[in-house]
């Protein structure tokens, strides 16, 4: 990252550093503008307006912490919400890990037609939530879906898997391990790039194959776990394609997500400073959980180089 | 973390304590050895066909519904093979129109529009500013670096009051605009992609060029960028996917129907149908995944470049 300064500085405003600065700033330029105006500015804005009454029409009544108050007093579907959302979360991310990497393993066993299964696994991230969701919706159909009438081809009986308050948030989290291709693919990347030198010591060693995976294999692929799960969270918290399409947040509130009950809040009854209070707790949650994982990180991700 | 440090630490990493600890799971999982030969290709195979059987399984139900007669879509139990294939469905869910609702083209052309702009700005605007991260040198660099890389973790909840108000307040509302400019300005994840390319690309190609005095400009445009075309298409097929598929955006901005794009128009389906007819249901559902499908098919690698370019480690 050296640069050689090639010019001799008459003065500051001539010198070429100064001009080098001038024309980075002019190159970052559309970011600042950018952020400004469609993130850093809303941020503020949104931070101010989660103390404030404004209903989009009377003009905003400062409220104080009246809104963070009722979400624990009075505002029974913010606790449904953040339960529901708390709950996908703790069970698809790591339940997608699981899954991506199983799937990476099994892709990196020098397979025939590797670009076959992998597009296989992959194709689902392409498909948009909307149509994923409609798509899954028929699946789950209870008379027509093909998961209750495989059920039946089996002998088991089907369930309504959308409409039964027990099983629905279930049947999301089923829906959203159909959606692991990118973390597999990272994974995958990462098993490719590992470096033999490793099993091959393991193997003049006389370790067998499980031992590998728990000794080398895993250490080695840490971060990239330890990546996709921060990916996954900040990506699962903010879920709301799903449940606005399959359930509507039904039945019963039983897929209420916080980003589904925080749409309804701005969009529906326009309370305008109460979403925003709502989109702060969000983002405390994911920021709650992914320091917890920076926290946790030191004890289970191995980086090659031992910094960290 | 340098990738080129591998070899280095290879050996001394086996005597780390990671080495000798899982001993309690390896004996309880097949005392330690995977089967050989045959019995272990048909494990991997069997695996192989189960999960992918399961993956496909949504694509072939969508497809089967998609080209069934209408009086077939009720029967019960399923057909599993359509007879006769209807392939005029699509015909149907592509120029069957409710009412006083516009064509289903209509929706294709707002979410073209959308998708083309978003492609363009993104890998320009992202561009341009991985470019300065990547190769000049300015006061506050690494601060306005780490700035951009924490706005990953804000949720789009909470810019998307403040924008709606912008927007509303500009009365652009239910308009495409909203959903076209914000991505003029660089997005996040984008530029920090491009910059760990870009930082590959050896300088002695840019610093030639600056001896023989071209400019910054000159030389962002003439070398940097024809030298980063699959880091550029890895960020275009993903911004295609992104903006093609996006759904919340359009949701909180588009109001009237002449305006919605398709997945606006795919979620209202129900709605506007005053039931399901599941087989234009899929066939709409199949013709709105499939440019994102084709995409897929002839750009593989720019897919899995645009996954792995950063690298992880960085």
């Amino acid at each position: 990252m050296t640069t050689v300064d090639f010019s001799r500085p008459d003065n500051f405003w001539q010198s070429r550093r100064f001009r080098d600065a001038m024309v980075a700033y002019a190159f970052i330029l559309p970011w600042v503008i950018g952020f400004i105006l469609f993130v850093g500015g809303p941020i503020v804005a949104s931070f101010v307006l989660s103390f404030f009454r404004w209903k989009m029409i009377a003009p905003p009544k400062f409220y104080g912490l009246t809104h963070y108050i009722s979400m624990v007093t009075t505002d029974e579907l913010f606790r449904i919400s953040i339960w529901v959302t708390f709950k996908f979360v703790i069970i698809s991310v790591p339940v997608s890990q699981v899954l991506a990497l199983g799937l990476a393993l099994l892709l990196n066993q020098r397979i025939k037609g590797l670009g076959f299964w992998r597009s296989a696994f992959y194709l689902p991230a392409v498909v948009s939530g909307v149509a994923g969701s409609i798509i899954w919706v028929w699946m789950y159909h209870v008379e027509l879906g093909i998961v209750n009438n495989g059920l039946a081809l089996m002998g088991l009986e089907g369930r309504n898997w959308l409409y039964d308050r027990e099983l629905v948030l279930g049947s999301l989290i089923v829906k959203s391990l159909w959606n692991i291709g990118i973390p597999m693919v990272i994974y995958l990347a990462a098993l490719q790039g590992m470096p033999q030198q490793l099993y091959e010591a393991a193997d003049i060693d006389g370790s067998g194959e499980v031992s590998k995976f728990f000794a080398i294999t895993l250490p080695m692929l840490s971060p990239a776990v330890f990546f996709n799960i921060v990916m996954g969270i900040i990506a699962s918290v903010q879920t709301f394609a799903e449940p606005y399409v399959m359930t509507g947040g039904g039945p019963d509130n039983a897929t209420l997500f916080l980003g589904l009950h925080l749409y309804q809040n701005a969009f529906h009854y326009l309370k305008m400073g109460y979403a925003s209070a709502m989109a702060w707790i969000m983002f405390l949650l994911i920021f709650g959980l992914t320091v917890f994982q920076f926290g946790l990180a030191g004890r289970w991700v191995y980086y090659e180089g031992g910094a960290r | 973390m340098a990738v080129g440090n591998k070899t280095v630490h290879a050996t001394e990493h086996l005597h780390s304590k990671a080495y000798s600890r899982p001993s309690w799971l390896r004996t309880l999982l097949l005392g330690n050895r995977f089967p050989t030969g045959l019995l272990r290709l048909i494990i991997i195979y069997t695996l192989l066909v189960f999960s992918a059987f399961l993956f496909l399984l949504p694509f072939y139900w969508m497809v089967n519904t998609a080209l069934k007669p209408p009086n077939q879509v009720f029967t019960l139990p399923p057909t599993w093979i359509p007879k006769p294939v209807m392939w005029s469905n699509f015909l149907t869910a592509f120029t069957v129109q409710y009412e006083t609702d516009p064509p289903v083209y209509n929706y294709a052309l707002n979410t073209a529009i959308v998708t083309v702009n978003g492609v363009v700005s993104t890998i320009f605007s992202s561009a341009l500013v991985a470019y300065a991260f990547a190769r000049l040198e300015f006061p506050g660099k690494n601060v306005i670096f780490l700035g951009i890389l924490s706005t990953l973790m804000i949720p789009f909840a909470v810019v998307m009051v403040p924008q709606f108000i912008i927007w509303r307040y500009m009365n652009w509302l239910d308009t495409l605009w909203p959903l076209m400019i914000p991505h003029w300005f660089g997005s996040a994840w984008n530029i920090f992609l491009l910059r760990q390319f870009f930082m590959t690309i050896p300088r002695e190609y840019d610093e030639a060029a600056y001896l023989d005095g071209a400019s910054r400009w000159h030389i962002f445009i003439r070398i940097i960028l024809p030298l980063s075309k699959p880091a550029l298409a890895a960020v275009a097929v993903f911004a295609f996917v992104f903006f093609w598929n996006d759904f919340l955006g359009p949701l909180i901005i588009l109001s009237t129907p002449e305006n919605f794009t398709l997945t606006l128009f795919l979620a209202n389906f129900n709605v506007a149908y005053r039931g399901t007819p599941w087989h234009l249901y899929m066939a709409a559902a199949l013709i709105i995944i499939l440019p994102c499908l084709i995409l897929f098919f002839f750009s593989q690698n720019a897919f899995l470049k645009g996954i792995t370019v950063s690298d992880l480690k960085g």
